[in-house]
């Protein structure tokens, strides 16, 4: 069996802890829990050093050591080392002190997707695959697409058939099969997980390959440390969809501190966003029971429209277990936030963006993400994507004649000077 | 009455390797249990301690997960599929 990554001894069931070969699995056939991947932490401590990340190069990569797939055949465009911005302006809005935002917009497909997908790929390749499959809200399928024609794998991808036409369209030119299926995402879920027992040759990466995929999540927290100085964030507020995102930030920062890169073992709260159309962790943590009831989603967050979160009951134990908290935001909400944060900012998230700006306003405001912590804010889609969301509310502030008399006429210019008197702080080192 | 069984990859060692097999029962539950009679092990693989079904198995009949319909008690036609699917998955 091919090596996968430097220090991988294999795969474990979450739940039941059977062991596993480093292959094409995802579910242990005992129970049916997850598969995670199992990896030699003294080994690592050994190997990686705060200096050999920064002589890495300026992507996920630089953490190779703690993912399951060698760097040396990465199917890599560029993912990840994205800019931490340090957001006073935003902060002041909220009322807290020390806000950072995560800029995922900036991916090579314009989503945090080309973390997960680059490993994944890289890892199918590794075990010999040659064709690449996904079930997508949009971003994975962007990111599938983009990925496999980089490797010049096949690639198939399948989407619900009412998502954003931009998403489509950023997918298709890629040139690989996209396949729209007349459901929801959950429909499209389960029509991958039964195709990828009839297709096994396929690297489904959210399926067979889901072991794999969902530890390049960790690298967003591998930056955030790295970039504020090697220091875990206070506070932590994450889009919520599958729920594997959130599990695997809070992984990350806790192998930072096993491994030796952090001196002290992380306390970072850790709160959920997700969309009111769809919020099954959110009902779950507000109605204080375990498991998570799947519902069938509606709104304009597409991108976190799971009803059937995969890694929600792990996700809501993240939750309570740091001390955060979950809630959700209604599309009025999110529309709002979209335009604060870009107003505040300069950054231009898609609706997963504003989830997750909208949820940090009413947690800040309940004081549960407080004014005394450091607090870090994921934004991992771009707004490009997502235009239709604030369309109807973005266009030109006038249209008039070109000429002096008509412009004067129609444009209050007389306090613009005093409004945008602020400093502006540089990124994170 | 008869309804196919779709099973998943991780469960066709019980079955000799095959992905679809015909069981009778009027309930999703019936047709469980007469497909673990037909093929021992399903049953302990499929359900916890209290008989409820594995927090990460889902079960659907044609394009319904039982959840929403109602449960192992959810009625099945002559004909009817239904599948067994892992549920860690997407995201």
């Amino acid at each position: 069996m091919p090596a996968a990554g430097p220090f991988v001894q294999g795969l474990r069931c979450r739940e039941c802890g059977r062991s596993y070969p480093a292959e094409a699995l995802h579910v242990c056939e005992w129970c049916f829990g997850p598969l995670e991947v199992a990896y030699d932490y003294e080994a690592i401590a050994f190997s990686m050093s705060r200096d050999k990340v920064a002589a890495g190069p300026r992507t996920i990569w630089r953490y190779a050591d703690l993912l399951p797939a060698r760097a040396s055949g990465a199917v890599d465009l560029g993912a990840g080392f994205t800019p931490l911005l340090r957001a006073d302006r935003l902060a002041a809005e909220f009322g807290l002190r020390e806000l950072w935002l995560k800029n995922d917009t900036v991916n090579p497909t314009g989503s945090f997707k080309d973390r997960v997908v680059s490993v994944a790929l890289t890892r199918a390749r590794e075990l010999g695959f040659k064709v690449a499959a996904c079930a997508s809200t949009g971003n994975l399928a962007n990111s599938v697409a983009a990925h496999a024609a980089r490797a010049g794998m096949r690639s198939v991808v399948f989407i619900p058939a009412d998502l954003e036409v931009p998403k489509v369209v950023t997918t298709s030119v890629f040139g690989g099969t996209v396949v729209a299926l007349t459901g929801n995402y959950d429909d499209v879920n389960r029509l991958c997980a039964e195709l990828a027992s009839e297709h096994p040759s396929w690297a489904f990466v959210n399926v067979n390959i889901r072991s794999y995929y969902s530890e390049g999540s960790k690298t967003l927290a591998f930056e955030v440390a790295e970039q504020l100085g090697w220091r875990a964030p206070d506070h932590v507020v994450v889009p919520v969809a599958s729920g594997s995102q959130l599990t695997k930030v809070a992984k990350g920062l806790r192998e930072l501190y096993k491994v030796g890169l952090l001196d002290e073992e992380p306390h970072t709260r850790v709160s959920g966003a997700q969309a009111a159309g769809c919020a099954p962790v959110v009902a779950a943590f507000e109605e204080g029971t375990d498991f998570v009831k799947p519902v069938k989603p509606a709104g304009i967050a597409k991108s976190l429209a799971i009803g059937n979160p995969a890694d929600g009951a792990y996700a809501l134990d993240e939750v309570r277990r740091s001390g955060g908290a979950l809630a959700a935001a209604s599309d009025e909400e999110i529309v709002e936030a979209i335009r604060l944060l870009a107003r505040t900012e300069g950054v231009f998230a898609e609706t997963a963006g504003g989830v997750t700006v909208a949820v940090l306003a009413k947690l800040a405001a309940r004081g549960v993400v407080r004014p005394d912590e450091r607090v870090v804010a994921l934004i991992t889609g771009n707004g490009l994507k997502t235009l239709d969301a604030v369309a109807p509310v973005c266009g030109p502030t006038v249209t008039v004649a070109p000429n002096l008399e008509a412009f004067e006429a129609a444009v209050q210019v007389t306090d613009w000077e005093e409004m945008t008197a602020q400093p502006v702080r540089s990124t994170a080192p | 009455m008869s309804v196919k069984v779709r099973v998943p990859t991780q469960l066709r060692p019980l079955t000799g390797g095959a992905g679809e097999v015909e069981v009778e029962g009027v309930t999703v539950g019936e047709a469980l249990k007469a497909l673990d009679a037909a093929y021992p092990g399903f049953a302990e693989r499929m359900f916890d301690e209290a008989g409820n079904l594995r927090r990460f198995v889902n079960v659907f009949v044609g394009e319904q997960d039982v959840r929403f319909l109602d449960g192992l008690a959810t009625p099945v036609q002559p004909g009817s599929v239904v599948s067994v699917v892992p549920a860690v998955a997407g995201g």
